[in-house]
């Protein structure tokens, strides 16, 4: 196994909605190892977007610890944490998040921009098989391909980490399918430590790892000896 | 009661959107004061002018004589329409004031023995009307009084026929007839230098050889007469004596001065509030229709639950209307306080004896009404999109916005912009009107600005034609009666005078075809190099030999142009006429002028060389010694000190101007306010989700900020010159307004104005984004991802 590129150590997040207190994670020990691809699984309020969300430097834990490599993540600040994201990570949503007043290539230029070793966008959608369709604002594509752009922007900045939360929930499992083959691709090609979030069960099985989260409290780790490809996944 | 639960959420909604409520009700309270504000006055001032001349008998026409005598006045009171006439004695005198070094002007007005006055009542303001026997008592106008610090039983001196005497004042008065009371040379009232004095008839005719005679006449007449013909009859009366020359109310000086201001208020009231009211109707429909886009599901539920569409679009009217309530409210009261404030400045300003504050309720009605129509026409569209949307549709996501590769892309190749550029200018593109309109909104307060700026840069072009171009004496005086040359002579022999120049005056009617003017013929030398002609480049030019030179506002209402020939009616050699040959056209802003060569006036006139007055240029050190002398020199009537005119019209003009400027300046600030604050918070609210988006791709606050920025940016920058074309065009119409056979302001713009105007707006607009760009600071990442658009 690779060297951890996460570590957390009881990490708890703590929301105060009115005068309710929500524990979203509640003291979650975790690595994720470099160049594997995880599947982080559980019900709605597990705690695992939570848990992306900290790990991907969107949020700050309320207490514990968060490292990437050496850095402790909970004691950025705002603009170090910026710089994070700008260099370290690559963000895939549900909901895809292009720019609608900017094209596919555009799209990922705005990201290779600011990048400090970054591949071609052309390169970068080609990894999506959306080479051909570039020229094209969001509103010309459908889902699966405005999601494929957002793969294609995620990873055009060669980020270290990958993080996907729920990619395929707004998809059918055709167009579902062609996207995992792409992170799939992308995890194994340049190697980048890819975690998914999904309450798709059905998805486990092509993970190196798959980390199942209740009541914000990690429940099982499981190991895959025999990993499938997204193709045989069975919605 | 309880609250339906659409007005729950229409609370709600407005306390929610309070922010940007606020700024649209910001400019619709512009309107609606800036209304208030101008009726409110224009209704008071003339409501109080009108009361004033009804209860003191103000007459409807004036006419002067040399000598006539009091038999005429059967004659007079025989012309049919004619309700009541007066005849008095008026004479121009100096007036010595202690502790005052130059003489002031002064006129002497006589009043009727153990009677009121049948015209030009006077209004006793403090002590009593002077005593029919007692030659040195008078009462004194109120502006005059208080500018000395006199009350009854102070005294004066004046020069009748150079005759220092002295005068005690026994009763302070204001009349219909001096409301505005302005001086001769001056171009403003200067109240400490002018004025106006009541004795008795007896005195009068005693101080200036006039018994049984009288040399001023007014009267009333009923109030649908035709006046032309009454000033026809009088003119004929008068002719032998040395009369004609009688003069409609509207061409007396201190109503025509009135009427003036009342046209200012007028065009204040039709330019200025519709543009509130237009930006104020165009931001309704920005936050409505995007509020209307986030709320599209539960427009789509709300229907899908059984309510009517009409309720639906009545729950947004609501809001709307909620809205433009709190302009009105906050307009009615800025508006009302406002009027208060201009309506107090005018009882300083001019001299009425009270002061009717009318504020009827009718004008806010009228202020509300507009107020709601505009701000509901601003969101009919928006409404009526909610009222038409079928619920299924509704509840389903809107369609993406859809792009276009314009231009932008050819941009995009270039590769000079940046994807965060080409982001800001795709999105200003996509909705053209919107940005356009925004630009429109925008340019607005750049075009009020110089709208309100631009009067600065006119005077300061006007002083300088005129007193620095045009008349450069230091002094002019004018005497009693026309003089031989010797009074030139003697004139150049004063004290301190270093140069001394003749002119002539004689009031004259021009006729062209069936256009007149009525206005004074100014004989001038060629050789005049204080007082100068200038033509329309503001170049001296010399009298010719022969012909007349017009002012161009006298050449444009005759219809006139170099070549063609005028008609003179020479009012003081019984209306003799004669042909005169246009020779040129002159600049001038003050008055209606028409000036000849000294000499072709003299022929004109037939009675040789006689001069009405100097001009003269003064060793400011001797000024004392010459003064004094003017003050004992009984040909000499009144004297104008070009200086003390200059600085008081500089003071008064600028006094006015900063008042204004200050209120407009208010005014765009709003507008820019409520047109950038709003398009940045619309901005902000539909790109959430992509700026989020950019942060969390590792954009910093300032990178994503700088999308938002770089649009409005581009939108105020467009702004400008528009703001520029539409604020030459504004000013140009208000100066259209002023212009008057008073005076002309010229349209004179400096290029700083225009910066200046830009340099506030951006400012505020500015202003407005670093508002907006602090809710770019605290977007909250993670719910703005997790939410659908």
């Amino acid at each position: 196994m690779n060297e951890a590129v996460f570590t957390t150590r009881n990490l708890t997040k703590i929301y105060l909605t009115g005068d309710v207190e929500v524990r979203a994670l509640n003291g979650v020990d975790s690595e994720l190892y470099g160049g594997e691809l995880a599947v982080l699984l559980g019900p709605s309020g597990s705690g695992k977007s939570t848990f992306l969300n900290i790990v991907g430097g969107l949020d700050r834990p309320t207490s514990g610890q968060v490292t990437f490599r050496d850095q402790d993540l909970a004691t950025l600040s705002d603009g170090k944490l910026t710089l994070y994201r700008r260099n370290h990570v690559g963000f895939v949503f549900q909901f895809y998040n292009l720019i609608p007043s900017l094209t596919a290539w555009e799209n990922v230029a705005l990201v290779t921009e600011v990048a400090d070793n970054p591949m071609p966008p052309e390169e970068a959608l080609a990894m999506v098989d959306m080479e051909k369709r570039m020229t094209h604002f969001p509103a010309q594509l459908s889902g699966g391909e405005q999601q494929r752009v957002a793969i294609a922007r995620a990873i055009a900045k060669r980020p270290e980490v990958l993080l996907c939360d729920e990619p395929t929930g707004a998809l059918d499992s055709k167009t579902g399918v062609i996207v995992l083959e792409a992170l799939t691709r992308i995890n194994r090609e340049l190697g980048t430590t890819t975690a998914i979030i999904t309450h798709n069960a059905a998805i486990r099985n092509i993970a190196h790892r798959v980390i199942s989260f209740i009541d914000g409290k990690i429940a099982e780790v499981q190991v895959n000896d025999q990993r499938i490809e997204p193709s045989e996944v069975v919605w | 009661m309880i609250m339906n639960m659409l007005d729950r959420k229409l609370v709600r909604d407005f306390v929610r959107l309070w922010a940007q409520s606020l700024a649209i009700a910001m400019v619709l309270a512009c309107g609606v004061a800036t209304l208030i504000l101008s009726v409110g006055a224009y209704r008071s001032l003339e409501e109080t002018r009108a009361t004033f001349y009804d209860r003191y008998r103000f007459a409807t026409v004036f006419a002067s004589a040399v000598r006539a005598p009091r038999h005429l006045k059967s004659r007079i009171a025989d012309i049919p329409d004619v309700l009541s006439s007066e005849l008095r004695i008026a004479e121009p005198v100096l007036i010595d004031v202690e502790g005052m070094r130059e003489p002031a002007s002064g006129m002497a007005i006589s009043l009727p023995e153990f009677r009121d006055p049948a015209v030009n009542r006077l209004y006793l303001r403090r002590g009593r009307l002077p005593e029919p026997e007692r030659s040195s008592e008078v009462a004194v106008v109120e502006t005059f009084a208080d500018a000395h610090g006199f009350e009854p039983g102070d005294s004066f001196e004046a020069i009748f026929n150079g005759r220092k005497q002295r005068l005690n004042i026994v009763g302070v008065v204001l009349s219909p007839e001096y409301i505005y009371a302005i001086g001769p040379g001056d171009m403003v009232p200067d109240p400490r230098r002018f004025g106006i004095f009541f004795m008795p008839e007896k005195v009068m005719s005693g101080l200036f050889d006039m018994e049984g005679a009288f040399n001023d006449v007014v009267l009333t007449a009923a109030r649908d007469a035709d006046t032309r013909v009454i000033i026809d009859r009088l003119d004929e009366i008068l002719k032998p004596y040395g009369g004609g020359g009688a003069y409609d109310r509207e061409d007396q000086i201190s109503h025509a001065f009135l009427d003036a201001e009342l046209d200012q208020l007028n065009a204040m009231a039709t330019v200025i509030p519709p543009i509130f009211l237009a930006v104020a109707a165009f931001l309704v429909n920005m936050i409505l229709s995007r509020l209307i886009a986030l709320d599209r599901e539960q427009i789509g539920l709300l229907k899908a639950l059984g309510y009517r569409n009409l309720t639906v679009g009545m729950h947004y009217a609501k809001l709307v209307i909620l809205i433009s309530l709190a302009g009105i409210l906050i307009g009615s009261v800025s508006g009302w306080w406002l009027g208060r404030g201009l309506t107090r400045i005018y009882a300083q300003f001019y001299s009425f004896p009270f002061l009717i504050f009318r504020q009827s309720v009718d004008l806010y009605f009228l202020a509300g009404g507009v107020s709601i129509a505009a701000a509901v026409a601003g969101a009919a569209k928006s409404i009526w999109s909610s009222v038409t949307l079928p619920p299924a549709v509704a509840m389903r996501p809107p369609a993406p916005t859809t792009y276009r590769n314009t231009f932008v892309g050819a941009l995009q190749r270039i590769g000079v912009f940046s994807q965060l550029s080409i982001m800001a200018f795709r999105h200003l593109l996509r909705w053209p009107v919107r940005s356009f309109l925004t630009m429109l909104g925008t340019s607005m307060s750049v075009a009020l600005l110089i709208t309100s700026l631009f009067s600065y840069d006119s005077i300061d072009y006007m002083i300088d034609a005129i007193f620095f171009r045009a008349d450069r004496q230091d002094a002019t005086i004018t005497f009693s009666v026309d003089r031989g040359p010797q009074a030139l002579i003697a004139a150049a022999a004063m004290p301190g005078v270093m140069r001394a120049e003749p002119y002539r005056m004689t009031p004259v009617n021009l006729r062209h075809g069936h256009r007149e003017l009525r206005m004074s013929l100014t004989g001038v030398t060629p050789d005049s190099d204080l007082s100068r002609v200038l033509d329309l480049d503001l170049f001296p030019v010399a009298a010719p030999e022969n012909g007349v030179i017009l002012s161009e506002r006298v050449a444009s209402k005759l219809k006139l142009e170099p070549g063609m020939t005028v008609e003179v009616e020479l009012l003081e050699r019984d209306k003799r006429l004669e042909d005169v040959t246009v020779v040129g056209v002159a600049q001038s802003y003050i008055g209606l002028n028409a000036y000849m060569h000294l000499d072709a006036l003299d022929r004109l006139l037939r009675d040789g060389r006689q001069i009405s007055g100097a001009r003269i240029s003064v060793d400011e050190a001797m000024l004392d010694e010459l003064y004094d002398v003017i003050k004992s020199t009984p040909v000499i009537s009144s004297i104008a000190l070009q200086g003390v005119s200059r600085d008081r019209f500089r003071a008064t003009i600028e006094e006015n101007i900063t008042t204004m400027s200050t209120i407009y300046v208010t005014l765009a600030v709003i507008i820019t306010f409520g047109v950038i604050y709003n398009s940045a918070r619309i901005q902000l609210s539909e790109r959430a989700r992509e700026l989020a988006s950019l942060r969390v791709f590792g954009f910093t606050k300032a990178e994503v900020s700088s999308v938002l920025i770089i649009e409005l940016a581009l939108i105020v920058l467009a702004a400008q010159p528009v703001g520029w074309l539409v604020g030459y065009g504004l000013s140009w119409s208000v100066m259209q307004g002023l212009q008057s056979d008073l005076f002309r302001v010229p349209l004179i713009i400096y290029t700083s104005t225009y910066a200046t105007a830009s340099l506030v707006v951006i400012a505020a607009a500015v202003a407005s984004v670093l508002i907006v760009r602090r809710r770019v600071d605290h977007l909250d990442l993670i719910r703005v991802l997790k939410t659908r658009e």
